[in-house]
């Protein structure tokens, strides 16, 4: 089934309203895709991206939601919710994908005058190379999977072990009782 | 489970399973009619809900997919429209009420005849609704206890006369609510418990809520939303004399040579065409696409579309008026639990001539997203980093922040409308729905208007940050009212008071569309007790055969 043109548009520029008009067709199979891989013992298993691509696509996840005081997209393996999406709902951003990286690759030589890939230039070198970069439909893209995957559930294993989530504070158990926070459970009726 | 042969003569066919379709089907079954309602989408059910932010952009989706139902916007009659989507609504049975986020609020006395009270609006089609408040409340009453509601009568001295109090009590204050209390008691504001379409406590053999907090867009996994999927469409089930026949989409309602409706074409799953039989035919296909199923359905005796010799199908559209704010607090707040909201401010809801302009509304505080990603995407301050270690920390307030939603009035005008698209087609090839809509210039004045109080209260409630999105035109919208406009004269309005067509004795047209004005864009209590009214009158019509029709029981 193919996304109206609109959306899609909205999409790539990647803003709220973007992600109120998201549909997304295939969306269970990617997360079937992320429990077998689970269960087949090899969840690092790559289904778009080459190993190398993966690094690249990691990096830059590492850098919209860092590891420090908290772990970040890294743990959470938000690269292979990217990767999954690549092969099922977003597949036709797949081109977005491959071309982006070339586009990457040549943006980090000239940072790094000429010496390596995004993923081995030092931590203040790629922030330089994707602030460069950061207005463009591709760092977009990145920027919104990233964000759906780290908090999305973590059945679509971009959220490994809830990280997302405990980051916010957000909890799964669907069932709560009141008190539901500080200002209600000190609350007196005037 | 009934099912009728489409050759068979049903009494009355409904299309649209949404809030109004499916109190009409569940007051015509029990009263002793057939009907066969069609729905356009799919019939899904408690186990099919998913409390999942991604899966439900899949399909089936509770709402419409622009995908395959296009829209086309245009904010001037003089501009080509382009594709963009504009109207938003639920597609499944129980319709909206299935995915909406279930705040209650009847219209007061006021909403039905502020033209009287405030005159004329140039340029406009401000005007009184042909029934009074008086006449809807034995009807909101019943839709209350019918469904089930939750709420507190007589909270504050704004809310309009009851018949008979809430049959359960209003949800526990989350702390938004406090902080929204507290901000307008400085403030010398009143505020009132959120009347909900929720279920506070088990009623009627159904689960009481479990404050999940999976309201706005999901459906309820335990029946707690008074949807009516969860309340009336089972029991017009229960008669044996309903059937609901879903991924049904009509596409044309049949006439004969004297004017009469004699059934309805519609498009099964596999997109065959079918002609269901029926002696009347109620439409309840929401604001936006009762405009549009009328104007497909042309014939010779109606070039203009169907009930149209007014011209006035699709006009005077009215998507409401919008206004939010956020704020950041010292403690967890956790909205994620429980339902959005449980406090409201009341005291702008008249219009106000010493404001210079016309516009009135309410506010409540709330979660105001769906979940994480939502929050991520949608709920940061704007001088929030968009990545990196800024945009992380940004991210640590979700269990801190809170929202202030307006809902107030937009103005009904001629050159906001439903058309029917020269060029694009939808996917069964029928002609896509065009959107012309440019709000009213009181219009962005209440969005202004409200955006400042949303502030104001959230400095008084003590907000460590706070700030609101600038003030925009409306170009989508899901509260879609208007459209085939309610009232005595048939040369002005398309239903009589009891929302039957001017033109067609045994045509009825029964959800937001019948609403002359916008209330204060709250619309479905008001589209669901329209619909006991309306009912009733055709029962009493059809037993009566004063519409013509034949009556089977």
């Amino acid at each position: 089934m193919k996304k109206s043109g609109a959306s899609r548009r909205t999409f790539l520029a990647g803003s709220a309203s973007a992600w109120l008009a998201a549909s997304w067709p295939g969306i269970v199979a990617a997360q079937k895709h992320a429990q077998q891989a689970v269960q087949s013992g090899a969840p690092g298993k790559l289904e778009f991206f080459s190993v190398e691509q993966a690094a690249e696509v990691e990096a830059i996840t590492a850098q919209i939601i860092p590891s420090d005081e908290t772990p970040g997209a890294r743990e959470a393996g938000t690269v292979h919710f990217i990767d999954r999406a690549l092969a099922t709902f977003e597949r036709d951003q797949q081109s977005a994908y491959t071309q982006g990286l070339v586009d990457l690759d040549a943006k980090a030589r000239e940072v790094s005058g000429g010496s390596g890939k995004f993923s081995t230039l030092t931590g203040a070198q790629q922030i330089q190379v994707l602030t460069a970069i950061e207005k463009t439909p591709f760092f977009g893209l990145v920027r919104m999977h990233t964000i759906v995957g780290f908090f999305a559930n973590p059945e679509y294993g971009g959220n490994e072990s809830q990280i997302g989530w405990k980051l916010m504070g957000f909890e799964d158990h669907f069932n709560y009782k009141p008190p539901f926070g500080y200002y209600d459970a000190n609350y007196k009726k005037v | 489970m009934t099912t009728f042969k489409p050759s068979t003569q049903v009494d009355f066919v409904v299309i649209g399973a949404g809030a109004a379709g499916g109190v009409v089907a569940k007051e015509l079954s029990t009263a002793g009619f057939q009907v066969v309602v069609l729905e356009q989408g799919p019939y899904l059910r408690e186990n099919d809900f998913k409390y999942d932010e991604l899966k439900i952009r899949d399909t089936p989706a509770l709402v419409n997919d622009h995908s395959v139902q296009p829209n086309t916007f245009r904010k001037t009659e003089q501009e080509k429209a382009v594709l963009a989507p504009a109207i938003s609504y639920g597609r499944c049975v129980g319709g909206g009420t299935v995915h909406y986020t279930a705040t209650h609020w009847r219209f007061r006395e006021i909403d039905f005849m502020e033209r009287s009270r405030l005159g004329a609006i140039s340029g406009t089609g401000f005007d009184d609704w042909p029934i009074t408040y008086a006449d809807l409340e034995p009807y909101y009453t019943k839709a209350e206890w019918d469904m089930g509601y939750s709420g507190l009568g007589g909270a504050t001295s704004f809310e309009p006369p009851r018949s008979k109090p809430f049959p359960l009590p209003a949800f526990p204050i989350k702390s938004s609510g406090v902080l929204l209390e507290q901000a307008a008691q400085k403030l010398g504001l009143h505020t009132s418990p959120v009347p909900m379409a929720i279920l506070s406590q088990p009623y009627k053999g159904r689960s009481g809520c479990i404050h999940c907090g999976f309201c706005e867009w999901f459906g309820c996994k335990v029946g707690a939303k008074s949807s009516t999927l969860a309340s009336v469409i089972p029991e017009a089930e229960k008669t044996g004399r309903c059937e609901i026949r879903p991924n049904s989409y009509a596409r044309e309602i049949s006439t004969d040579k004297s004017g009469r409706v004699t059934g309805v074409v519609y498009f099964d799953a596999q997109k065959k065409e079918i002609a269901q039989k029926a002696k009347a035919v109620v439409v309840c296909c929401n604001g936006t696409e009762t405009p549009r199923l009328l104007l497909l359905s042309k014939s010779n005796l109606f070039p203009n579309g169907l009930a149209n010799s007014s011209g006035v199908v699709g006009k005077y559209l009215m998507l409401g008026s919008n206004s939010s704010a956020w704020g950041i607090f010292e403690h967890p707040l956790n909205e994620f639990k429980s339902i959005q909201a449980t406090r409201s401010v009341e005291d702008f809801y008249d219009s106000d001539p010493k404001r210079g302009f016309y516009g009135g509304g309410r506010l409540d505080a709330r979660y105001g997203v769906m979940g994480p990603i939502g929050f991520a995407l949608q709920a940061l301050p704007p001088d929030a980093p968009r990545w990196g270690s800024g945009f992380k920390k940004a991210c640590q307030q979700f269990t801190h922040t809170m929202s202030i939603n307006a809902f107030a009035t937009s103005l009904p005008l001629e050159t906001n409308n439903i058309t029917l698209d020269p060029d694009v087609k939808d996917a069964w090839g029928l002609a896509a729905m065009r959107v012309t809509y440019r709000d009213h210039p009181d219009g962005l004045k209440t969005k202004q208007f409200f955006r400042e109080r949303a502030l104001e209260l959230l400095d008084a409630a003590g907000a460590i940050k706070k700030w609101a999105p600038p003030v925009g035109e409306t170009r989508s919208g899901g509260h879609l009212m208007g459209s085939c406009r309610m009232g005595n004269d048939p040369k002005t309005s398309v239903v009589d008071k009891f929302n039957r067509a001017h033109d067609v004795p045994n045509l009825f047209v029964v959800d937001g569309s019948s609403f002359v004005t916008s209330g204060r864009n709250h619309p479905t209590c008001t589209i669901e007790a329209l619909a006991y009214r309306a009912a009733d009158n055709m029962i009493r019509m059809a037993k009566s055969g004063s519409f013509k029709t034949p009556v089977s029981s």
